[in-house]
């Protein structure tokens, strides 16, 4: 069995940021339950700065982890810095994770870039080209699995 | 045990039985020899094995000629499948959706090299009707292979109902007992081909038997100095045998206060867990193996709710897919009829001889508790 690193297995059992914004500038929702993996990611953006997140997560632990870290990375940034955010990033911030479990991060920066993508839509903002195509390629995954969410 | 972790995982492995180490002992060391050679420390081996072979045959009511010592479960079933596969040369096999890995990853490889597999559906309980078995017997039917008690769901097949279906129309029938032999009675009078393994009956792992009923047409796997009549070269793992003989011969003195014991405890446990919001048992209520329980829980995932307990000091296992390297839920749950994002939040807990009361009050004090961590956290809680 694939084992996990100690930061991962720490952000796993203390998770950090976790919970929900009821009044979220931005929400962000990726992933799908028959694969096993959901994430929500909640922004709060005050002078373009990402004031606080909380998230909601069902997965396994590396799926908890990533989205613990995520929260951890980005609180505190300018938006624009957090777009920024890379599946690298958060492999190197946890010590890797093993390679089954390597498409957790990518849904990690899915996850942050829909919330940003939602933020910056909902306020009538320019959007970066790559929110754009990952909104376009989440709603695709969305449309296949006919989530109702 | 020996950790103060509270082990609940017997259907993956067992310890090994004190009794059966002592037993084992002295064929590391003293009495090494090569039951194949003339003098005396050879001769006693060859003596040691014949006695084994007796003692396992009276034990499942076979002759002594009908019981081959093997590596475990897995080359038992490999054995069953591909032999008598190789010996027909070609022809149909029926088998069952939930079949241990051992058992449908033959059936696969044979069907790339010619021969066709029926797998047989199961009902919600993860069982097999022997009614679907007859329809699926073919006049070219070579082998039909339905496992005795499920590893995963721990629901007991109708073995005698599905042995004298094949025994009727001349189809010799193979049934998987890795998980209940030592554990419920195992009858033979209708199974051609069984398959059992030391480490699940508190004996070592790397031995097993495979009955063969005298008369049915197999080929070996293994060739070289025809060890086991010529079934299976391969100079005997003699300390292993002694270990499989002595677990074997405990399990069946000490199997009606074992599965007293067990069926107490079950009880509790399924009661217990009941108690939990969204969450139901799955496999059969009644025919399954005495220490066999297993739930799905709504809106968590499994190997989270693993990583979880064990922190807690308690060892379960899933069938959810983030913990299989395939990422793949396991095959057994989609077939009784789960969809995936269930079979997701699944927990197995097997206990066995060494469990105590205890451990099970233990794991009814963490588990709600666990759940609902993982509960608080998902995005799919009421």
């Amino acid at each position: 069995m694939a084992l996990y690193s100690e930061i991962v297995m720490d952000h796993f059992k203390n998770p950090r940021n976790q919970g929900k914004i009821e009044d979220a500038d931005g929400v962000g929702k990726v992933g799908n339950v028959q694969c096993g993996d959901l994430m929500w990611f909640y922004i709060k953006v005050r002078d373009g700065v990402i004031e606080d997140i909380k998230w909601e997560t069902y997965g396994c632990a590396a799926a908890i982890a990533v989205s613990s870290i995520v929260s951890e990375m980005v609180k505190g940034k300018e938006v624009e810095e957090a777009v920024e955010l890379t599946n690298q990033e958060i492999l190197e911030g946890l010590g890797n994770l093993p390679t089954p479990k390597i498409h957790c991060s990518l849904l990690g920066v899915d996850a942050l870039h829909e919330a940003i993508y939602d933020y910056l839509s909902k306020n009538k903002m320019e959007i970066p080209e790559k929110l754009e195509k990952n909104h376009e390629r989440q709603k695709k995954i969305l449309d296949k699995i006919g989530d109702k969410d | 045990m020996v950790n103060d972790k509270i082990y609940m995982d017997y259907a993956a492995t067992t310890p090994v039985d004190p009794r059966v180490m002592e037993a084992m002992q002295p064929y590391f060391t003293e009495r090494f020899g090569n039951s194949a050679t003339l003098y005396s420390v050879g001769q006693e081996a060859d003596k040691v094995l014949e006695d084994c072979r007796r003692k396992v045959a009276k034990l499942l009511g076979a002759k002594p000629s009908e019981i081959l010592f093997t590596s475990g479960g897995t080359e038992s079933d490999n054995l069953a499948l591909k032999g008598v596969a190789f010996a027909r040369g070609k022809g149909h096999i029926v088998t069952s959706k939930i079949e241990h890995h051992a058992v449908l990853h033959p059936a696969e490889w044979l069907e790339k090299r010619g021969f066709s597999v029926t797998y047989l559906p199961v009902d919600r309980y993860g069982t097999v009707s022997p009614e679907s078995v007859e329809k699926a017997v073919r006049e070219d039917t070579i082998l039909v292979s339905v496992m005795h008690g499920n590893n995963e769901i721990g629901t007991l097949e109708p073995i005698e109902e599905i042995g004298k279906i094949c025994r009727k129309k001349g189809v010799p029938f193979h049934t998987d007992a890795v998980q209940t032999v030592g554990k419920v009675p195992v009858n033979l009078k209708h199974v051609d081909l069984l398959s059992s393994s030391g480490h699940k009956l508190y004996g070592p792992k790397g031995v097993g038997i495979i009955f063969i009923r005298e008369g049915t047409k197999i080929d070996p796997l293994l060739h070289g100095g025809g060890h086991e009549h010529g079934m299976r070269s391969g100079t005997e793992n003699i300390a292993g045998i002694v270990g499989y003989t002595k677990a074997l011969e405990l399990a069946m003195k000490e199997m009606k206060t074992d599965t007293r014991k067990l069926l107490g405890y079950r009880k509790k446990l399924v009661d217990g867990l009941s108690r939990i919001p969204d969450c139901w048992l799955n496999g059969h209520p009644d025919k399954r193996l005495p220490g066999n329980v297993h739930f799905c829980f709504k809106f968590i995932e499994g190997e989270s709710l693993i990583l979880l307990l064990d922190q807690k000091g308690i060892e379960a296992s899933t069938g959810s897919a983030c913990s299989s390297k395939s990422l793949e839920p396991s095959h057994v749950l989609t077939a009784i009829g789960l969809k995936p994002e269930e079979a997701h939040g699944s927990l197995r807990l097997t206990m066995g001889r060494f469990t105590k009361e205890g451990d099970v009050d233990r794991v009814l004090e963490v588990l709600p508790g666990v759940v609902d961590r993982l509960r608080q956290i998902s995005p799919l809680k009421k």
